[in-house]
């Protein structure tokens, strides 16, 4: 059955083909090399290294991260004659691909993987519009990934963030961290106090959240806290929206927080921004507002 | 009580500017070391987690496409494309580029659009062409593709939660059957639906603002 070992296989190859092209250029890029071919490694053979082999590979990743020698990417060499509109097409074939092929596939659930179709089908449509791009420019087999590369070599060390704060959490989760936060933030809510256990319920998954860079993080913690003891079995709850809208007020510490890099800092290199914070300034002023939403909106719904 | 200790980590490491991998990993040590587990155990466990979440860091695989076309003029040929639309404004584009992000998101279509697959070759030399236009002169680059990005993680955000099968959804579906709360992710996606609208509403104001004051700068 098709599902992530496919498209871990095609992630592994490219970060493969990025650390050969950090080896091509001079002056070679040794750092952003070795730290590729370790995310290749971990795609390609992760499942055989082992927990302890695959936490020794990401105390490599961070040594390299931490070690300030990974570098940016240079500017383009070698002129080419422009093309006209036609270049939409193998770039909107990718999400289109992944629209139609999520679509397709999960009516084929012998043959994929109902629960990764759309990962699988965006899989595909890079291969798709890869193919198309070598058909109809012939650039050479290398070009692709020297440019991916480059725009790779801006992203740098940020590119697995999420995964270690993904990683972060499940240490969180196995130190009990949801229990001790909760005999906390108890403490400072007035007793019988809707609004104080709302207010301090969504203020938290914020908060958390902007911390841990992650909304999935921060939920576990607050719900075991405050939103099953507090205002589901306290204030007799509809658990429901408790959980729904307590994430979402999640979702507004995200927008805040440079931890979640994957959103706001990988934006801002691929967009040569010159302030990294630029996309948490340019999103403060609607979420914070949302933020005071969700947290009155649950109350009303509570109350 | 120890354990918070790995928090404290994060918020320092972070404010002293240390690599942020560097911070991560050792709060899990920290974290790890007030539980009382020994420090394999620590590494075995991340190690473990970061195996099992290799699909967030899958999107790269966009960047070859990505990269060659804009070294055949992709970004360039996107902004030439707004220049012609005579009522295109960067707001106007992007509350429709919003819509569009909450409603494939509300469906379960999250990942067919993002920073590296659309915002970068597509809707933020776009929404500058605009600004160009509008502003006649250098139409506020930073500003506005900073708000191109924003403007994508709002939609993402505040649309997935609608679908059923999100990983969000079934986290929280997840979270509460341990505490013997069994519910439907169709109840919970319902819940998400409000501040979806709230977030369209409030965005979308933002974005209007956005155009008024670059017409501003015209004057």
């Amino acid at each position: 059955m098709i599902g992530l070992n496919f498209v871990y296989t095609v992630a592994g190859l490219a970060f493969a083909a990025f650390a050969l092209s950090a080896l091509a250029v001079r002056p070679r890029k040794w750092a952003n090399a070795a730290f590729y071919l370790l995310i290749a490694t971990s795609f390609l053979a992760g499942d055989l290294l082992g927990d302890v082999g695959n936490g020794v590979l990401v105390l490599a990743l961070v040594a390299l991260a931490a070690s300030g020698r990974m570098r940016g990417g240079e500017a383009r060499e070698g002129a080419v004659r422009p093309r006209g509109s036609r270049l939409f097409l193998p770039a909107l074939l990718i999400p289109v691909a992944a629209l139609v092929g999520t679509l397709v596939f999960k009516q084929l659930p012998a043959w994929f993987d109902p629960r990764e179709t759309t990962l699988v089908a965006l899989t595909a449509g890079v291969l798709l519009a890869l193919a198309v791009c070598y058909a109809w420019l012939r650039p050479g087999t290398a070009m692709p990934f020297h440019d991916g590369r480059r725009l790779m070599d801006d992203v740098s060390w940020a590119a697995i963030l999420p995964q270690m704060l993904a990683s972060l959490g499940a240490v969180f989760a196995l130190s009990g961290m949801g229990d001790v936060v909760g005999d906390l933030v108890t403490q400072v809510i007035p007793s019988g106090s809707l609004a104080g256990a709302v207010i301090v319920y969504g203020l938290g998954m914020a908060a958390f959240t902007i911390i841990m860079g992650n909304a999935f993080a921060a939920f576990p913690v607050m719900a075991t806290a405050i939103g099953i003891p507090l205002l589901v079995n306290g204030f007799g709850g509809d658990p429901a929206p408790v959980a729904a809208v307590g994430m979402l007020a999640g979702f507004c510490g995200t927008l805040l927080t440079p931890m979640a890099a994957n959103f706001n800092l990988v934006p801002a290199a691929l967009l040569d921004l010159k302030d990294r914070g630029g996309v948490i300034k340019a999103q403060a002023a609607t979420a914070l507002p949302l933020l005071a939403f969700n947290i009155v909106f649950l109350y009303l719904v509570l109350r | 009580m120890l354990v918070l200790a790995g928090i404290a980590v994060i918020a320092l490491g972070f404010l002293l500017r240390f690599n942020p991998l560097l911070v991560v990993a050792v709060s899990a040590l920290v974290t790890g070391l007030a539980a009382g587990l020994d420090p394999v155990a620590v590494l075995a466990a991340f190690g473990r987690a970061f195996n099992d979440s290799r699909y967030v860091t899958v999107i790269y695989i966009v960047l070859p496409v990505i990269g060659l076309l804009e070294r055949y003029g992709l970004q360039r040929r996107a902004r030439e494309l707004i220049a012609r639309l005579k009522r295109a404004t960067t707001g106007r584009l992007l509350i429709g580029y919003m819509l569009f992000r909450q409603l494939t998101a509300a469906v379960g279509l999250n990942s067919i659009a993002g920073p590296a697959q659309t915002v970068r070759p597509l809707i933020a030399p776009m929404a500058q062409a605009a600004a160009e236009l509008q502003t006649g002169g250098d139409g506020e680059s930073e500003r506005v593709k900073a708000m191109a990005a924003a403007t994508d993680n709002v939609g993402l955000f505040f649309g997935e939660d609608i679908f059923i099968a999100i990983g969000s959804i079934l986290l929280m579906k997840g979270v509460l059957e341990n505490y013997g709360i069994d519910i439907e992710p169709f109840h919970l996606s319902l819940w998400a639906i409000p501040t979806a609208i709230a977030a369209a509403i409030v965005h979308g104001t933002r974005l209007l603002l956005l155009d008024r004051s670059l017409k501003r700068k015209r004057a």
